[in-house]
């Protein structure tokens, strides 16, 4: 008898519990979170010309060190191979044939819905409101959670140092923005291969471009809508996937996760019904039981 | 005065000379005019030239220079009241100029330095019976402003290398009362001391200096910022030894020694000789004859530390690269390990229990 | 006052051989986490930006703390169901949980690279709610405080014998008081756990891009629940079975039998919840398609269905011997689908593997053998580990 009533409260709890997640999880992609005023970069990679002016001086400004290669003996060179904990934005190269190549820059995406910051238990990660998302290593715990949870692997951290700290890049927030109102990597860009400004304007700027030379250009911003959207916006002259680049859906995970734990946890309600619902089923119990030996005795 | 065409020089050539000096400095096209206006001054501005230990190589690199050349320089631009190895004369009278020229231009007097000093009065370097100590506190008691030709009076030069047997010194180390710029270099290029001067007379002030009192538009960026073999450097293409194929096809010489990336100079955009030649184009690598701590003090072979990398010509690819990381037989007999011994623990276990149960069970 | 016939300190030397080779294992384990605090965590583990959490988060977190879920499994059933029969095992499972806990957490210390901070997550100004990580760090440090509150018990009955007066009466005293009002505490102690280890299984939720979609579903939170629970039944009965084993003591095969029945319940209904829920996300065909994650979704299955399979009979519920291959068998495929679900299973897609580093596993091992040294001396002091003699159910002891 006992089993039976232990069974079925189990099925119950499951059945609850099942039934509340699929409505939470159809309720992710709801909200909008994009924002025109934010600030943005947009980033085209036809205009680019790999001078890496943008790599060399975002070390400079953010006080980054050099990163050796393994074929560079004497230390005479920044040869990062990918963003690292000294790298925070690179130019990569893409080559398909030897006529046709295209160069991409990679940094922080500045999602508008950032799962970095969604991870983060102690808000070290942070959603400024002009849209830069930063970092706050005073108050981070290290725990690599925002690494987990960035759907393009930005964050890195700093694994052989003893006090370590996340990289990436927060377009220069408290150095070049700070001083000058504009990236150090859009500003020096020779080329205005990188635009600073705000993200209504340069997705306009965007879509301009693609409509008047669709020949050059795939007909896609990347970042205006992947995973919620991102203030760092891109165009290529090839397809984002062979620049590396994830086809990533338009919901954010950031957004069902928090879905799914508030459903689960609003008001703290569920947690105190529970504690409420055993407490009461325990007394209840003990209760019966008590009585059950009052009539045996 | 003289009349510039009279000397020779048309009005054309002098123009010329001073906005080409003018943009030397990277000063705008009207700051020539000026110029040209300062030099044709009635009082063209005295100048004293002092020697001590040195070898007059800055001397003779002045005498190199064509726009100006030396006679225009002497006879229209400035009055050089004093300079050991080109006055004629010499002896009693010579010295007696020279305080005649202290005396008469006080205040108004630039003063140039040539060669180190020795730091007290020790008998090594003596020119008329005086010591160079006391001359150089002399003659730069009522200076305008003290110019240090060449490395030897800008920071010391090779009299100042260890054992530095005359107690060798460098101009601004014993003149602190007086404006002094240094035009550093073994020897330095004229046209970097001669813009100075004229710079100096038209505006009257110094031209911006940097924190080794050096003018910047001359020493403001290093070799390796602005060397025509950088492309070779950023391929890593090096020459390994003198005469090798890439010394002989003009590759990058910091394998050889070059100090470029720590040299402040403008040598490689200036060039000598007005042949358009500096050391490294015609492939021997830059010593650093600017800096202090390179000139006489590393070997021309040591390759100098880079700092403020930049990335070489190579990319990254985009196509993540599969790591070929080493597998660390350790971890992997750890762990085999341990599930062997766990397994077998459990087999021997297993092996041992009982596998009937209890006859007293409650239900 | 607390029955102390139900529970005996065992009698036993505490220098043992076994306990030399466990101490040898932990003092290897405690030199490389000095290395790790004075060169950095890249020094001893081969945790990298692409796999930045390893064998300390997927099994001294995700897998631990679910292996000391047997206090939690146990105290459902005696506290909740008041079913004192299971009641003998309580403290041991108990004593297993609260080791379990606090080690998981010293492993987070070891693993987190700006530990210091972390007192950050007690300060409000602080809290990020949105984070599943908060909730689960906030649950499990209360857990482990109140686990440490349900072992009291023990620790006060032993300090009643004690010889200094004043000291065994303040025991009495706090044993009064607690056998009053710890129930308030279980209970907290059974409502935690309930929300963090379904917050384990949430935590991935968000790498939705970058976990295998065999394991990736919003139904995380509750596989997760399952899973803990009937692993936390299973290690109870692996646990005591070793135990009787080891100290040759009676198998108390009438409560395990329990046990098994309803840890085989769980594990096959949590693997019909498995297949439904990759069936309703189209993802039964690419689950058995024998890929490298297929095979490694099957043999977690696999590893569960038939150690539930095995229970189903009778007579093997009955059977130490089955049911410590049963217990094996269900902890292996629950740790394992912890595993796939941290590790395996995630793929950031640039190419990267990991595996961990001799430093790293050395760690992870020192701290299971502190564990368990610790277990085997705490059983050898305090009264933890069922009498010997035929368990009827004493009424009336709420602890």
């Amino acid at each position: 008898m006992k089993k039976n009533r232990r069974d079925f409260l189990k099925i119950c709890g499951i059945s609850a519990l099942s039934a509340t997640v699929p409505a939470a999880a159809n309720a992710s992609n709801k909200k909008v979170f994009t924002d025109n005023e934010d600030f943005s970069m947009l980033y085209d990679s036809t205009i680019c010309v790999g001078c890496k002016a943008c790599v060399t001086t975002c070390k400079q400004v953010n006080d980054l060190a050099s990163e050796q290669g393994k074929f560079d003996e004497e230390n005479l060179w920044d040869s990062p191979e990918k963003l690292d904990s000294n790298t925070r934005t690179i130019i990569k190269l893409y080559k398909e044939s030897p006529e046709k190549h295209a160069f991409v820059k990679k940094q922080c995406m500045h999602c508008a819905k950032p799962s970095c910051v969604s991870a983060c238990p102690v808000s070290a990660m942070q959603k400024a409101d002009n849209g830069i998302v930063f970092y706050d290593k005073d108050i981070c715990i290290g725990c690599r959670y925002c690494l987990i949870a960035c759907p393009y692997n930005i964050p890195k951290f700093e694994w052989k140092k003893p006090i370590p700290k996340i990289v990436k890049c927060d377009m220069c927030k408290f150095t070049n923005f700070k001083h000058k109102g504009i990236t150090a990597c859009a500003e020096v860009c020779p080329t205005e291969a990188i635009l600073f400004g705000k993200r209504g304007d340069l997705i306009k700027i965007a879509k301009k471009r693609i409509k008047e030379h669709p020949d050059i250009y795939i007909n896609h911003i990347y970042g205006e809508h992947e995973v919620g959207g991102a203030n760092c916006i891109y165009l290529a002259g090839v397809n984002f996937n062979k620049l590396s680049f994830p086809n990533l859906p338009n919901p954010s995970a950031a957004a069902l996760s928090e879905n799914i734990q508030h459903t689960i946890y609003k008001g703290f309600i569920a947690p105190i019904a529970l504690y409420g619902t055993l407490c009461f089923v325990a007394f209840r119990n003990r209760k019966s039981k008590k009585e059950g030996d009052n009539e045996q005795s | 005065m003289f009349s510039l065409q009279s000397g020779g020089l048309s009005r054309r050539s002098f123009l010329k000379f001073s906005v080409s000096a003018a943009s030397i400095m990277g000063l705008p096209y009207a700051s020539g005019v000026k110029m040209a206006k300062a030099a044709e001054h009635k009082n063209r501005p005295p100048v004293i030239w002092l020697h001590f230990q040195e070898c007059t190589g800055c001397s003779e690199s002045i005498l190199r220079s064509t726009h100006p050349d030396v006679d225009s320089l002497l006879f229209e631009m400035i009055s050089l009241e004093y300079h050991e190895t080109l006055m004629p004369g010499s002896g009693i009278q010579a010295e007696e100029i020279l305080h005649q020229a202290l005396e008469k231009y006080k205040g108004e007097y630039l003063l140039v330095i040539e060669g180190s000093i020795p730091s007290d009065d020790n008998g090594f370097c003596k020119i008329g019976g005086k010591e160079a100590y006391s001359m150089l506190k002399d003659a730069s008691k009522y200076a305008a402003a003290v110019i240090s030709i060449g490395s030897c009076s800008s920071f010391g030069g090779i009299p100042a290398v260890i054992p530095e047997l005359t107690n060798a010194r460098s101009v601004e180390e014993l003149i602190k009362d007086k404006p002094v710029v240094n035009i550093p270099g073994c020897p330095p290029n004229p046209y970097n001391f001669l813009s100075t001067i004229l710079y100096l007379l038209s505006f009257e002030k110094l031209p911006k200096l940097d924190d080794k009192k050096r003018p910047l538009f001359a020493y403001g960026r290093v070799i390796h910022e602005h060397c025509e073999r950088r492309p070779h450097f950023d391929s890593g293409r090096f020459a390994e030894e003198y005469g090798d194929k890439g010394h002989r096809l003009g590759y990058c010489l910091y394998k050889l020694g070059c100090k470029g990336p720590a040299t402040f100079a403008n040598c490689s955009v200036q060039r000598f000789n007005d042949v358009g030649v500096w050391p490294v184009s015609i492939g021997h690598p830059c010593i650093g004859c600017t800096e202090k701590d390179i000139l006489f003090k590393r070997e021309i072979s040591d390759h100098i530390r880079i700092h403020n990398q930049t990335p070489p010509n190579f990319y990254p690819s985009v196509a993540p690269k599969k790591k070929d990381k080493p597998v660390d037989l350790r971890a992997v007999a750890a762990v085999s390990g341990l599930a062997g011994v766990a397994l077998g623990a459990g087999a021997v276990m297993i092996k041992k229990l009982p596998d009937e149960g209890d006859d007293n069970e409650e239900k | 006052m607390s029955s102390h016939k139900e529970y005996e300190i065992l009698n036993r030397k505490i220098i043992t051989p076994s306990f030399v080779i466990l101490s040898i294992l932990t003092a290897i384990g405690f030199y490389f986490i000095g290395v790790r605090f004075f060169e950095g965590i890249g020094a001893v583990s081969n945790l990298s930006d692409a796999y930045p959490w390893g064998i300390w988060i997927a099994y001294d977190v995700a897998t631990g703390t679910a292996i000391a879920c047997g206090g939690y499994a146990v105290a459902i059933l005696v506290y909740i169901m008041n079913n004192n029969h299971y009641h003998p095992l309580m403290r041991s499972a108990m004593l297993t949980s609260l080791f379990g806990y606090g080690l998981a957490g010293f492993s987070v210390v070891i693993d987190l690279g700006r530990f210091w901070n972390m007192f950050n997550l007690l300060k409000p100004q602080f809290w990020q709610l949105n984070s599943i990580m908060f909730e689960v760090a906030m649950c499990v440090m209360t857990y482990t405080f109140v686990l440490f509150l349900e072992f009291c018990p023990a620790i006060f009955e032993k300090l009643q014998e004690s010889e200094n007066y004043g000291l065994a009466r303040l025991s009495e005293k706090f044993s009064i008081f607690l056998d009053k009002y710890l129930i308030f505490f279980i209970i907290l102690g059974i409502t935690l756990p309930t929300m963090h280890q379904s917050s384990l299984g949430s935590m991935m939720i968000i790498a939705a891009f970058k976990l295998h979609p065999n394991w990736h579903t919003p139904i995380l939170p509750l596989l997760f629940l399952i899973n803990c629970i009937f692993i936390g039944y299973s290690i109870v009965i692996f646990e005591s079975i070793t135990s009787s084993f080891k100290f040759g003591r009676p198998y108390e095969t009438s409560q395990l039998a329990g046990l098994g029945r309803v840890a085989r319940f769980l594990a096959l209904g949590w693997i019909v919840i498995r297949l439904t829920d990759l069936f309703v996300r189209n993802q039964l065909m690419e689950a058995f398609s024998f890929d490298y994650y297929s095979v490694m979704f099957l043999i977690e299955s696999g590893l569960i269905i038939l150690g539930s399979v095995i229970l189903m009979s009778r007579h093997n519920l009955k059977s130490p011997r089955k049911l410590f291959i049963s217990a094996c068998l269900i902890v292996l495929g629950g740790g394992l689908y912890r595993f796939n679900t941290y590790i395996i299973g995630f793929d950031p897609g640039v190419g990267f593997s990991y595996f961990p580093a001799f430093g790293e596993f050395m760690i992870t091992v020192g701290i299971v053998s502190f564990e368990i040294l610790l277990y085997s001396i705490f059983v050898k002091i305090f009264p933890v580990l069922p009498a010997a003699h035929k368990n009827e159910a004493i009424g009336g002891s709420n602890v």
